[in-house]
C-alpha cells in the first residue's frame, strides 16, 4: 500500500511541478496580453514580438526542409538500404554511432562552433544560414532515430508483398514502405522541429538579434527569435520589458503545444487505424 | 464423337519436372528503375552528415582550443580563478602565444558545478521517474494513465528557456524562502550532511540548478521506462505475485530487474541531457566564476553556462585568448558528454539486441 502511494506521490512530483510551470508562464502572459504584440516589432523596451515571432517560422521551416531532408534519408539509409554486416549486424554501424553521439551533444558547444567557424571564420556574421546549419546539425539524429524505427516498425510481409508483385525496389520503397511509415516520419519531424523552435544556445552566437522583419538575405544579416526575449528580458529593469519576455514565453508554449498534440493525433489516429495494434 | 468422354483427363495436370519459375519481370517504366540509386546515394550521403558534421565540430573546437591548451597547461583542469587579465595593457606571449597581461584560467568550478548539478539531477529524478512510470502502467486507470502519460511527453517538449524563466521567477525563491531555511536549520552538523548547512541564498544557485534539472530530464527517463514496463510480459508478475510477493516485491525483484538495462541507459542518457544543458542552468545557477559552491545552496556555474554567458565579452579580447579558452572548455564538456553518450549506447544496445524485430536486421 505505502508502495501505492509512493509511485502516485511521485507522479504528482512530476506532474505538479509541470503543471506549475505551465500555469505559472501563462498566468504572466495572460493578464497584461495585448493581441498587437503579433503584428508590432520591439521598441524601446516595449513594442511587440512579430520580428520573432516570423523569425523562429523562418527558421523552423528552413530546419524543417534541410534537417527533414537529410534527416529521413539518413534514417532510410540506416533502415533499409545499409547492407548488413557478415556478422549479422547493422551496417553503417559507425555513421549511427557519430548520429548518436550528436544528439547527445551540447547544444551550446554545436552554437560556439557556429559562431567561431561559420559567422567569424567564413565571415558570414550573425545571420539565418549559420543557425540553420548549427540547428539542423542538432536535429539531423533525431529526425533520423524516430525515421528509421518508424520504418522498422513496417511488416516484412509489405517489402516482400512488393517484392512479389514486381515492383522495382526504389518504387517499392516510396509506394509501399515509406508511405506506411510515414505517420512516425511525420511525428519525429514535428517533434524535432518543436525542438528547434525552442532553442536558445545555438541560435544566441549564430543567429543574432535584429528589431527587424526576417529578410530573404541568407548571411550578413541578423533575425530574431523567440527565445532570445525570454532569455534577455526577464531581468531588463522595465515592466514592459519583462511583459515581453512572459509574451513570447506564451507563445512558444504555444507553438510547441501545437507540434506536440498535432504529433499526437497522428500517432492515436495511425494507431487506431493500424492492424498491427498493440 | 471421335474418342472416349474427356473425362477428367490428365491434360490439365503436370507431371514430370517443375518447369522453372520464371523470375518476377520488374514491371515500371525508366523513371521507377532510376528511383532506387537516387534513395541510394540519398541515404548514403545524408547518412554521412552527422559523422562529417561531428568530425568539424571537434576538430574546430581542437583546433580553436590549442593556444589555450598551451598556455593554460594542465593546471587548467584543478584551478579555480577566471581572471580575462587586461584587455588595455600590451599583451604578453607565453610560449608563443599572446594574451592579455594578467590573464588565468582555471575550470575546476566548471568541471565541479557540471558534475555536481548533473549528480543532483539524477539522484532526484530517477526515483521520481521509476515512481512515476510505475504509477503510469500499473497503478491508473487507462482514462487517467494516458492523458498524464501525454503530459510528460509534453514535459520533455518544453524548451529549456521557459523552464529556466519558471526555475528562477518562480521555483527558486519559493525553494529559497519556504524549503531550504527549513532543511539548513534542521540538518545535523555531520559528514556529508554539513554541505546542507549554512546560508541558503536567493534560490539561484547549486540546489536549484539540480532541481531544475532533474525536472528536465524526468520526461526522458520516466517515458522510457514506462515503455520498458509496458514490455514485461504478465505472467512473471503474476507468479510472483501468486507466490504472495507484495507490490513493492514485483516491483523490486521482477519487473525492474527484467528492464535494468533500458532503465540504466535511459538514465545515463539523461544525465548526458544534464550536463550539456544550457540556459536554464545559465538562469538559476547565478553564474558565479572562479569558485566552487560552498554548500548544496551556494552559486556555481556549469561549462555549458559560462561558455553562453562569456562568449559576448571574450570576444572583445583582442588576443582572442579569451575565446580559445572558452573552447578548451567546450573540449572538456564535448569529452565528458561523449563518454557519457557512449557508455549509454553500450549499455542500451545489450538490451535492445534482445527485443529485435523479428525477421529483420
Amino acid at each position: 500500500m505505502a508502495f501505492r502511494t509512493a509511485s502516485v506521490v511521485a507522479l504528482g512530483f512530476v506532474v505538479g511541478p509541470a503543471l506549475w510551470l505551465i500555469v505559472g508562464v501563462i498566468a504572466r502572459a495572460v493578464p497584461h496580453w495585448r493581441w498587437n504584440v503579433l503584428t508590432t516589432v520591439p521598441l524601446g523596451n516595449g513594442g511587440g514580438l512579430e520580428n520573432a515571432l516570423l523569425g523562429t517560422l523562418v527558421i523552423m521551416a528552413g530546419v524543417l526542409v534541410l534537417a527533414g531532408t537529410v534527416g529521413v534519408l539518413a534514417g532510410i539509409h540506416f533502415a533499409e538500404l545499409a547492407r548488413p554486416k557478415r556478422n549479422g549486424r547493422a551496417g553503417s554501424s559507425s555513421l549511427r554511432v557519430a548520429s548518436e553521439v550528436l544528439s547527445g551533444f551540447p547544444s551550446i558547444v554545436l552554437g560556439y562552433v557556429g559562431y567561431v567557424a561559420l559567422c567569424v571564420g567564413l565571415h558570414w556574421g550573425f545571420s539565418l544560414l549559420p543557425a540553420l546549419l548549427i540547428l539542423s546539425l542538432m536535429v539531423v539524429p533525431y529526425i533520423a532515430k524516430s525515421t528509421e524505427s518508424a520504418l522498422r516498425q513496417v511488416p516484412t510481409s509489405y517489402r516482400e508483398g512488393a517484392d512479389a508483385l514486381g515492383m522495382a525496389t526504389g518504387y517499392a520503397l516510396r509506394k509501399v514502405v515509406i508511405r506506411s511509415a510515414m505517420p512516425g516520419i511525420v511525428t519525429g519531424v514535428l517533434i524535432a522541429l518543436s525542438i528547434a523552435g525552442g532553442e536558445t544556445a545555438p541560435l544566441l552566437y549564430t543567429a543574432g538579434i535584429t528589431n527587424s522583419l526576417p529578410s530573404s538575405a541568407l548571411v550578413h544579416q541578423p533575425i530574431a527569435y523567440l527565445t532570445y526575449y525570454v532569455w534577455t528580458d526577464y531581468n531588463q529593469p522595465s515592466a514592459q520589458a519583462h511583459n515581453l519576455s512572459y509574451d513570447a514565453a506564451l507563445i512558444l508554449i504555444v507553438l510547441v503545444l501545437i507540434l506536440l498534440v498535432s504529433a499526437r493525433v497522428i500517432v492515436y489516429r495511425t494507431q487506431r487505424h493500424s492492424e498491427s495494434r498493440r | 464423337m471421335t474418342g472416349p468422354a474427356d473425362f477428367g483427363s490428365p491434360d490439365s495436370v503436370t507431371t514430370g519436372p517443375v518447369p522453372p519459375l520464371r523470375p518476377a519481370r520488374r514491371r515500371g517504366g525508366i523513371l521507377r528503375r532510376c528511383e532506387e540509386p537516387l534513395w541510394r546515394w540519398g541515404g548514403r550521403v545524408a547518412s554521412l552528415i552527422p559523422l562529417a558534421g561531428l568530425t568539424f565540430v571537434l576538430v574546430v573546437l581542437a583546433v580553436k582550443a590549442w593556444p589555450a591548451i598551451r598556455v593554460n597547461g594542465p593546471g587548467f583542469l584543478t584551478r579555480s580563478l577566471w581572471q580575462p587579465g587586461s584587455t588595455y595593457g600590451a599583451p604578453v606571449r607565453t610560449g608563443g602565444v599572446l594574451h592579455p597581461v594578467g590573464s588565468s584560467y582555471g575550470a575546476w568550478p566548471l568541471i565541479a558545478g557540471t558534475l555536481q548539478s548533473s549528480f543532483i539531477a539524477v539522484l532526484v529524478a530517477l526515483p521520481i521517474s521509476l515512481g512515476a512510470a510505475f504509477a503510469l502502467t500499473e497503478r491508473l486507470p487507462k482514462w487517467l494513465s494516458r492523458p498524464l502519460g501525454f503530459f510528460v511527453e509534453v514535459l520533455a517538449g518544453i524548451p529549456s528557456v521557459i523552464i529556466g524563466l519558471w526555475g528562477v521567477l518562480e521555483l527558486g525563491p519559493f525553494l529559497a524562502r519556504h524549503v531550504y531555511p527549513l532543511i539548513a536549520n534542521h540538518v545535523p552538523n555531520v559528514a556529508v550532511l554539513r554541505y546542507f548547512r549554512g546560508s541558503t541564498g536567493y534560490g539561484e544557485g547549486l540546489m536549484t540548478s539540480g532541481l531544475v534539472l532533474g525536472l528536465m530530464i524526468v520526461p526522458i527517463i520516466a517515458s522510457t521506462t514506462r515503455d520498458l514496463f509496458l514490455q514485461v510480459p504478465p505472467l512473471p508478475k503474476e507468479g510472483g505475485e501468486a507466490l504472495g510477493m507484495t507490490d513493492a516485491e514485483v516491483a523490486r525483484w521482477i519487473t525492474v530487474p527484467w528492464v535494468r538495462s533500458g532503465i540504466i541507459g535511459a538514465t545515463v542518457l539523461g544525465l548526458g541531457r544534464a550536463l550539456g544543458e544550457t540556459i536554464a542552468v545559465a538562469m538559476v545557477s547565478g553564474s558565479i566564476l572562479g569558485q566552487v559552491a560552498p554548500n548544496v545552496y551556494g552559486t556555481m556555474t556549469t561549462i555549458a553556462a559560462t561558455i553562453v554567458s562569456q562568449l559576448d565579452s571574450a570576444a572583445t579580447d583582442g588576443t582572442g585568448f579569451a575565446v580559445a579558452t572558452l573552447a578548451e572548455a567546450g573540449l572538456i564538456l564535448a569529452v565528458i558528454s561523449i563518454a557519457v553518450n557512449v557508455a549509454a549506447r553500450g549499455i542500451v544496445n545489450r538490451t535492445s539486441r534482445l527485443a529485435a524485430p523479428v525477421g529483420r536486421v
